[in-house]
Parts: C-alpha cells; structure tokens; sequence
C-alpha cells in the first residue's frame, strides 16, 4: 500500500505549525547552548553572556513566526461552500470555520508569548526559555489535530497531544510547590477523564461499527451508546471545565504560573468547545435520537455550571482563583451556543470564544504583570491600585465590564448573539436564567473594579512601568474589547463561514 | 438635516478629548471645553427643533418623520441592528430637553464643583451622560436605544459614583447600576421576544424612494396569530422603563442616587435619565395600543395602576423626610409617576378624541418638558443651598431668604410651578395629566388631584423649612450664609424664566398623540379644583411651617415667667399641629410606608444578596484540594448524566 503524500498539502495548516515548532525547537538549540552560559547571563546584560541571539531576539522570533503562520492560513480560509476539504480516507477534514478558529487560537498564543517575554526572560526561566515556546505550539499542534478530525481516535490523539504538554506547562515553575502540585492534579485527572473518554469512544465502536463521524450518525440508540455519549460529554466536560467536572480548575489556575493559566482558560477551553459543538452536530445531530438527551443533559450542566461558579466566584481572595470560577461561568455561555447545533450557534460560539479571549487575556496579562512586579495575587492587594497605578486598573475595568457583558463592550454583543442563538433555537428558559446569572456576575466583577477604586490601603501597590511585551498584549486586547463588538465585520464573517460549515 | 450627527458625535469627542488629555488640561480649559462644545450642542438641537417644526405639514397635518442618517450595522439572519438618528415631534422635543438642561448643569458645575478633585474627569463624564441620553431619544430601533440605555446606566454609575472616596456615594453607585441592570434584564428578553416574533427592531425604516416607512404602523397590523407575544414584549419592555424612571418597587435606587454631586442629580435625576422610561413607553404607544393586552389586562392599564400607586406612595414619603434632596427625589418620583398615567390613560390614539381619548399622550410629553425645567431648578437651588450651608438636613437650614434672595426667589417660582398655581408652567401640564385623568376614570381623576395636592403641601414644607423658619444661630455663627456665585445663579435665573414662560407655548402644535395641531385650552372645572386644592395645601403649610420655633427661647421663657404663657401656648399650637401632622400623618400613613421602603422593598433586595454569598459560602467545602474527591465528584456527575439520560 502506497500513500499518497500529496495528502499532507491539504493539512497545509498542521504542517506549517508544526515547521514553526521545528524551527523554534533548532533555533532554541543555537540560541543559548550551555547551561552555564545561561547562568552566567544571570545578572549580566544579553551582550555581555555571549549568546548568538540576545534575549529580545529570543521573545520576538515565536511571536513573528507565529504571526506569520497566522497570516498564511488565513490567506488560504477556504471561503467556499462546496470545497470542505478532507485526507487520509476522512479522518482530517478543513473548513473555513475551523480556519477561523485555529487563526483566533493562534492570536490567543502571541498574546500569551507578548505577556509573558519579560517573565521568561528572567534569570530563573532563561535557560528553559525555549522548552515554553515548543510545549505551548505542541498543545496548539494538538488542538489543530482535534478541531481537524474526523474519526474518533484521531480526535483522541489531538486532545492527548493538547493535554500532556499542558501539565508540562502547567508544572513549568517546578521549584515552586504550587506549580508542580497543580501539575500533578492536572495530569493525574487529566488521565482519569482521558480513560473515561476513550472508554466510551470503544462503547461508541461498539454501537456503531465504525468510528468516522460522517458514518456515525445512524447509530441505533442503545444503553451502550447513550453511556458513549455520557462518557464523552463528561470527558469534554473536563476539558472545558463544566460543572460537575470542574474541580481541577481552581486549584490548578491558582497553582500554574500565569501566561499558563491564560492559556489554559481561554485557547485550551474554546478548542473543546468547538470540538463539542462540531461531534454533537455531526453524530449526535438534531436528526437523531440523542439529540433530546444531550439537550436535556446540557441544559442542567449550563444552568448548574454558570450558578455555581457564580455563588463560588463571590468568595475568592485569590485573583486567579476567581478568574478559574468567572471562567467555569463563561464556559457555561459557551456551551449555550452549543445547545440546537444550528449555524447561528456556531458562529455565536466562535465570536463568544474570540471576545472572551481579547477580555481575559486582558485581566490575566494585567493579573501576571502586577504579579511579577509585586508577587501579589490577592483580591485585597488590589484595594487602591487605581492610585498607584492607573492605567492597568482601568484596563483591568474595561476587560470586567466585557466579561461582565455591559455595552458597549464587546463582552455584551458576544453573550446577546449566543443568548439569540439559544433563544432562537427555542430554549427560553435557559436563557432566562443565564440573563439572571449575568446579574450576579456583575456584583461580583464590580468587586474587584471596587477593590482597585474604591478600598483603601496603607500598603497599595507600588508604581510599576510595565515591559514592552505586556504593553503590546494589553494593547491587542483592549483594541478587541473595544473594537470586536463595534465593527461588525467580525461576526459578519463568522457567520458567513458557519453557513458553509454546516 | 445633516448636522443633527454632530449632536451626537461633538459630546462623544469631548468625552474622548477629556477623558485621555484631561490631565494636562488645567480645571478651567477643561469646563470651558466641556461646557463650549454643550453650547454648541445646544444651538444645533435648537437649530433642529426650529427647522423641525417650521417645515411645512403633510397632506395629513403631521411633521414627517425624518430620518437623516440610519446604516445597517450588524445584520444577524433575517434581522438587523440599525444605527442612526430619527427626528419625530416626541425626539425634537428630548433633544431640547436634555441639551438645554445639560448646558444649564454644565455652566452651574463650574462654580459647584469649583476645585473638586478630578473635575476633568467630572465633565467627561458630563459629555457621556449627555450623548448617551441623546443617542437614546433619536433611536431608530428598540436595540439602539437599548445600547444607549446601557450606556447611560454606565455614565450614571460613573456619576453618582464621582466622590468614589465616599463608601455611601459607592454603595449607591453600585445600587442604582444593579437594581436598573435588573430591570434591563427583562427589557432585553422583552427585545429578544420583539424581534422573534415581529421579525425587526426598527420604528421606521428608509423605504425605497426616500420615503419614510413607518415599520412600527405595519406592524400594528399584523394578525392576531402572530402578534400573540408582542403585549408580553411590551410588559417586559414596561419593566426595564419602570426600572429606569424608578416606579415602585425599582424605585428604591433613585433616593439613594442622591449621594451623587448635586448637579449630576439635576440632569440625571430630575430631567433626563429618569423620563427615559416614559420616552419608552411613549415612544411604543402605537404597539400598546394595538396589541396590548395579556390575559385580559391591557399593558397601559398596568402602567395605570402602577403608576398611580407610585405618585401616591412617593407623595406620602417626601412628607416625611429631612434630607432636602430626598424630598425632591422622592417627588420626582411621584412627578414621573404622574407622566406614566398619562399615558396609561391614553386608550384611543389613532382615532381618538383629543380631549377624551388620547390627551394624556400630549399631557404626558408637555409635563415631561416643564417638569425637566423646573425639577433641574428646584435640584439646582438645592445645590447652592447645600453649597452655603453644606449640608442636606433641614435643620441645618431656616431662615435663608435673607441671605441667599436670587436662590429664594428662583426656588419658590419652582415651588409654584410643581404645585400647579397659574401662570407657572407646572400648572398648564398638570392640567391637562388631570383633564386626562377624569376622562379615563373619575377616581383616577379625584385620586392624582389628591396627589396634586399633597404634592403643593410637602414642597412648601421643603420651602418654608429652607428660606424661613429658625435660623441655625449655631451654625450660621461661625459660617455666614452666602448667595452663590454668578455662574451657579445664572443657570437658575434662566430656568426660573422658562418655567414661567413654558406654560405658554402651545405645546399641542408641535406634540400632540396623532401628530394634528390641537390647541390647548384649560377645563376649568378641572383646572379650578386643582388650583383650589393647591392653595389650600399651601395655606396649611404655610400656617405649619412659617413660624420660628426657637427652642432656646422657649426655654428662656420658662425662666422668664411673663414670657411663659406665651410661650407655653405658642408650644401648645406647635404640638397640636405636632400631633396632627406628626402623629397621625406622618407616624400612621408616612412612616409605616417609609418603613415598608426601608425594609420589606430594600430587605427583599438586601435578602437576594445575602442568599448569593451565604450559599457561596456553605458550598465551598466541595473545594477542598483533594484529588480523589474531585475524581469521585467527576464519577459522580457521569453517574447523574447516565441517570438523567436513561430516565428521560
């Protein structure tokens, strides 16, 4: 048997991500050889410790090839209709949509690399400064893989090759227990539902006799593939962080270092989404008889997910802490975008996922640069930060009330085009309660946007200009905050491409 | 009418140019920029109301609608999100309105918040509000007006919030923003329903050939299949406007918001961001009356009752309070309540009869306009009562007609004005809200005539307790009362003008409920009740609260027995009208209903946050750190899922 190599061209996306992994992954090679010559750089300028390429050069090269990259899939998006291209005998397909979506990850990961340059630069993180850049595209690689799929196992790889990296990532501050805690919780549940999902997935053979998405749909509904369908739904409940498959989330934000936790919230959570969105309408469609059960499912896993998190999020100290419960109850919207499966839906949930990530890049690039200014993380080290420093509280402002979904911000068109898509698909009820929810998430988005205004502190603080790099996020996303809900070329597109999508 | 898109963007900019370059403007640039560019805001609403309403009529004696500017912003399926600018009678009206009285707040700010800390940011501030509020009354779709009704909540948060060192100004800041956001809530599902099921947002719409169509006409024809939801739209849509214009029980932000500088209480307060729900409802009159009725309630008889019940509730508790800007936050309470019956009355529009059917429409418009006018100039007077004396207590007043004669003057013009006395333009517009009244029902009609008269008595208890009375000796002695300056007077000199001059115009020509000129004329049989009734409440308080009551003397006349008798039976007449007033009025009727406010409407409020984080908190034991529980909870929830799947 012969393959016929000329299939990799239409993964042109995969390929040129993984090109970039490998040149990063040889250029880390060359940049900073020895490890004493890294600690030799420890106090010294990057001139004087003799590496080839200087620091700047080292946190540019990821985000220009990256942009790059990005710039070379969205100038091949397959716009049209009939040309939804598919290798290796149907288990990779492409669409536009799914173009959009791995170009809006890939923002998400420059915003990640421009936060956290001044981080990595430092003495500690210098000499596995490289590692980062190589394991965060690998997760991104796998997340492509997911989002592309269409089979089962080539799904399940995607997602194995997106969460293993993570816990690398996300133990990346090794000498620091909180770090390599959350690692161990992560992987060692990561795997429990990994196990549970792959179990259900063979429950799903079983049923069905085959495992491409395109065949599946006419699989009888059995006790074996309804616990296939539980099975999955609780295993991409996981990955997304959906109530009652959650309770990693806290702890491991809490514990990861912050670019790691900003990555996690928004770019790991929305490429589930979209997988969840894309395997329910392919083989659990409105057409068959699971539809009314994952409906019925979800809708309590949304109602339960976005309130809880809510009464949860009202409690914090920690800062990172209450972003992973805002983030539990913002992955409970998303979801809504996913109940009726219909083209309004689809390009609701991809508008949702890219103001969610301009809003908590925004908070989590502010949370990481007061973090490494002043190793302060904590709600109440915030009280008076307006005074010292003005300009990150208002942009941390600007980032809440878009989480919060207050227009004019984008925050408000995302979450009123998911409310419409449900509404339109007939779920009244549940978008009543998630308007309600959105009131008790304003009480306590205001919390903190009162903490940085409002209290008084004797020890605020102090001063800090921030770097080149954090300046360049926060700018991006600010400019989204304000800007994707305005122009409306973004959703406008969106929509277009789910119509060809679905 | 191009340049009407400037009245919108010139205040945007003057929010963009003071927000970021405020700083390193000096406090004088920064109003003088402000306040300028207002000005110029000012004359192109004037320009456009004068052009507006000169333009000749149509074949069927209306103002045509315009509609300058209206692009498609966000098409969503079949549906679109329009943005742009409509200018109808009821808009033209607003645009005056709003840039009249803002420009009267911009120029009093000048000397009220003179050397305030962030005044920069205050006139930013200012020119948000102020573009919001116009964005939102020249709409030419339910969801901009949403998006700017947003978008005033946002300014008005940030406003009542400006002294943010202040916990009270904060946690009433946070109030009014999330009890009106409650409100909004219902007013978006009332949106989402609305587009649903009539299939568009807009009022009007440009048609082929230039023309206007008036979409929200079409509509009204539409068969009884389809407009099944439409009145629960609307019903919801009334919440988000008896949010905003705070009818009970979502009153209960609005006294509170007085925590606010003074003249932020003037234009948010008095004049504008309050009416914005009547706009609403005025603005769907043709909906309401088409299809307004859920289980055989009409819509507009809600609006009736509530209304009702909130002028009479608001009257009783401005009768018992001390604080003068509470007083005149709970009666533009009751004011706005009495526009809202207006319309509530208006049971025929299309074909009504203007003196029977439809009139409220027009009464409630013409009072919105005089009540803008002099509430801002009641609010403004308090500002520079409150400036000379610093403080918003009664007791810290009495007496001040001596020093301060242009804010006595001005605020008793106002008086007369709220309580209905001719020729002051409070009467002309209550008039015809009464006429209205006993048109629809007798009892409404006797009922808001009463009103009207409590309304005469607590605003003369409010004057005669500021300008006369006792002097505070104590604290005048080491602070001289002083009348403010000339930039905080001319403002009030100006309104104290148009509310005497207001009454005058023959409002009917230009606003009226089927677009035809009608003149105005007065029932005076209506109108002689009415003024009756308000003299009689004046004269009693008068006789209350004129008199000084010198609590030192008194007790010097107990030492001084030939003065004793005097004062015994001066103290006696005192505690007689004490006791009528005090024990009967108020501690049977006005405190049982403040009670009630207090605590059953704000403990209910209170009740849902103290729920929120007391569940929070007994839940956070499931949280505890331990893997193998969060594995168990993960295998428990599969365990449900299975469950709910197989059962259903």
């Amino acid at each position: 048997m012969t393959i016929d190599y000329s299939q990799f061209l239409s993964m042109s996306e995969e390929v040129s991500l993984l090109a970039v992994v490998l040149v990063l992954f040889i250029a880390d090679l060359f940049a900073c050889g020895k490890e004493e010559r890294a600690l030799a750089c420890a106090g010294g300028d990057d001139t004087a410790c003799g590496c080839p390429c200087g620091g700047h050069v080292r946190a540019l090269l990821p985000v220009v090839l990256l942009l790059a990259q990005t710039i070379f899939i969205l100038c091949n998006i397959n716009t049209n209709a009939a040309a939804v291209s598919s290798a290796f005998g149907g288990m990779y397909e492409s669409s536009g949509m799914m173009t959009a979506l791995k170009a809006t990850l890939n923002v998400g990961a420059i915003i990640v690399f421009l936060m956290s340059s001044k981080w990595l630069g430092a003495a500690e993180n210098r000499i596995k400064q490289g590692e980062f850049y190589t394991v965060t595209l690998f997760t991104l690689l796998g997340m492509y893989f997911m989002i592309s799929s269409g089979h089962f196992l080539m799904f399940f790889i995607g997602l194995e090759l997106a969460s293993i990296p993570m816990t690398a990532l996300i133990a990346y501050d090794k000498k620091r227990t909180e770090s390599a805690e959350a690692g161990a919780k992560f992987i060692l549940l990561a795997l429990f539902s990994a196990a549970l999902l792959l179990y259900g997935i063979s429950l799903l053979y079983g049923a069905a006799g085959t495992l491409y998405f395109s065949k599946m749909a006419s699989m009888p509904v059995n006790l074996l593939s309804i616990l296939g369908l539980v099975l999955f739904i609780s295993g991409m409940g996981f990955k997304i962080s959906l109530v009652p498959f959650h309770l990693w989330t806290a702890d491991t934000y809490e514990g990861a270092p912050t670019p790691v936790t900003a990555f996690l919230s928004v770019i790991s959570k929305g490429s589930a989404a979209f997988v969840l969105f894309t395997i329910l309408a392919k083989v659990f469609g409105t057409g068959t008889g699971f539809f009314g059960l994952w409906s019925v499912g979800f809708f309590w896993i949304i109602v339960v997910s976005i309130t809880v998190a809510n009464l949860f999020a009202i409690r914090q100290k920690n800062l990172k802490r209450f972003m992973a419960f805002s983030a539990i109850s913002q992955a409970g919207y998303l979801v809504l975008a996913v109940m009726g499966v219909t083209e309004q839906g689809m390009a609701a949930l991809v508008f949702y996922l890219l103001v969610y990530l301009a809003a908590n890049l925004g908070a989590f690039a502010v949370i990481h640069v007061v973090e490494q200014n002043s190793g302060k993380v904590g709600i109440d080290d915030y009280n008076g930060l307006y005074k010292t420093n003005p300009k990150l509280a208002f942009l941390m402002t600007l980032c809440l009330f878009s989480l919060a979904g207050i227009p004019p911000f984008a925050g408000f068109f995302s979450k009123f085009f998911v409310f419409m898509a449900a509404f339109n698909a007939g779920y009244y009820l549940l978008v009543f309660i998630a308007l309600v929810n959105t009131v008790i998430s304003l009480y306590y988005y205001l919390l903190i946007v009162k903490a940085m205004y409002i209290k008084e502190n004797d020890s605020p603080i102090a001063a800090f200009t921030s770097d080149c790099g954090t300046r360049a996020a926060l700018v991006l996303c600010t400019v989204g905050v304000i800007l994707l809900g305005l122009v409306s070329a973004f959703y406008d597109g969106l929509s277009h491409l789910a119509g060809i999508a679905l | 009418m191009e340049y009407t898109l400037l009245i919108l963007l010139l205040p945007f900019f003057s929010f963009l140019f003071l927000g970021i370059c405020g700083k390193w403007l000096s406090h004088k640039t920064a109003g003088l920029v402000g306040t300028s560019v207002l000005g110029i805001v000012t004359i192109l609403s004037y320009m456009t109301a004068y052009a507006y309403f000169t333009a000749p009529r149509g074949a069927d004696g209306t103002f045509a609608t315009l509609l300058p500017y209206n692009f498609e912003w966000l098409p969503m399926g079949n549906l679109h999100f329009d943005l742009g600018i409509m200018l109808d009678p009821i808009s033209v009206m607003m645009l005056i309105v709003i840039s009249t009285v803002s420009l009267m707040v911009h120029i009093y700010s000048f000397g009220y918040m003179h050397g305030e800390r962030g005044f920069q940011r205050y006139y930013a501030f200012l020119s948000l509000f102020t573009m919001s509020m116009l964005g939102l009354v020249v709409a030419t779709n339910i969801f901009q007006m949403y998006m700017f009704w947003e978008l005033v909540g946002v300014s008005s948060y940030l406003l009542i919030g400006f002294y943010f060192t202040s916990p009270a100004a904060i946690a009433a800041s946070k109030k009014a923003f999330i009890v009106t956001r409650f409100a909004d809530m219902f007013f978006l599902i009332g949106i989402l329903i609305y587009g649903y099921f009539v299939g568009t947002f807009n009022f009007v719409e440009a048609g082929a050939d230039g023309q206007v169509v008036d979409t929200m006409g079409q509509i009204c024809g539409f068969d009884a299949d389809a407009a099944k939801f439409i009145p629960v739209a609307l019903g919801l849509m009334f919440i988000g406007g008896a949010g905003k214009s705070a009818m009970f029980p979502l009153h209960i932000w609005l006294p509170d918001a007085m925590e606010g500088p003074t003249p932020v209480s003037a234009l948010i307060h008095a004049a504008t961001m309050v009416v914005a729900g009547v706009f609403l409802i005025a603005r769907m009159m043709p909906l309401l009356q088409s299809f307004g009725t859920i289980g055989g309630h009409t819509v507009l008889g809600i609006v009736v009752w509530v209304g009702v019940f909130t002028a009479f509730y608001a009257a009783a508790v401005a009768c018992a309070q001390s604080d003068i800007k509470r007083v005149l936050a709970f009666s533009t309470i009751s004011q706005i309540a009495f526009m809202m019956v207006a319309l509530g009355v208006c049971t025929e529009l299309p074909t009504g009869h203007h003196h029977v059917g439809s009139l409220g429409y027009m009464a409630s418009m013409f009072h919105l306009f005089t009540h803008a006018m002099f509430k801002a100039l009641l609010f403004l007077g308090a500002g520079c009562i409150i400036h000379a004396v610093h403080s918003n207590e009664m007791s810290a007043m009495g007496g001040l007609r001596k020093y301060m004669p242009i804010t006595h003057i001005t605020f008793l013009i106002a008086c007369l004005a709220i309580a209905g006395i001719p020729p002051f333009s409070g009467f002309f517009s209550k008039d015809e809200i009464l006429t209205a009244c006993f048109a629809y029902s007798p009892f409404v009609g006797w009922f808001m005539t009463a009103i009207a008269a409590m309304t005469a008595f607590y605003m003369f208890r409010l004057y005669y307790g500021i300008f006369w009375g006792t002097e505070n000796e104590e604290l005048h002695a080491h602070h001289t009362p002083h009348e403010a300056p000339l930039v905080m007077t001319l403002p009030l000199i100006f309104l104290a003008i148009v509310t005497c001059a207001a009454g005058f115009i023959p409002f009917g020509h230009f606003v009226s409920a089927d677009g035809q000129a009608y003149d105005i004329h007065l029932d005076w049989g209506v109108a002689g009740t009415s003024i009756v009734i308000a003299v009689c409440s004046i004269l009693l308080a008068t006789f209350i609260y004129i008199r000084k009551r010198q609590p030192v003397a008194d007790s010097m006349a107990e030492k001084f027995s030939g003065l004793h008798r005097w004062a015994y039976k001066r103290f006696y007449m005192d505690e007689v009208y004490q006791y009528v007033t005090h024990r009967i009025i108020f501690a049977r009727i006005s405190k049982p209903i403040a009670w009630f406010d207090r605590h059953i409407i704000d403990g209910f409020f209170d009740f849902l946050a103290w729920g929120a984080n007391a569940l929070g908190y007994n839940i956070r034991g499931l949280q505890s750190g331990a893997v193998q529980k969060y594995a168990f909870v993960f295998f428990l929830g599969i365990l449900a899922l299975t469950l709910l799947f197989l059962l259903a």
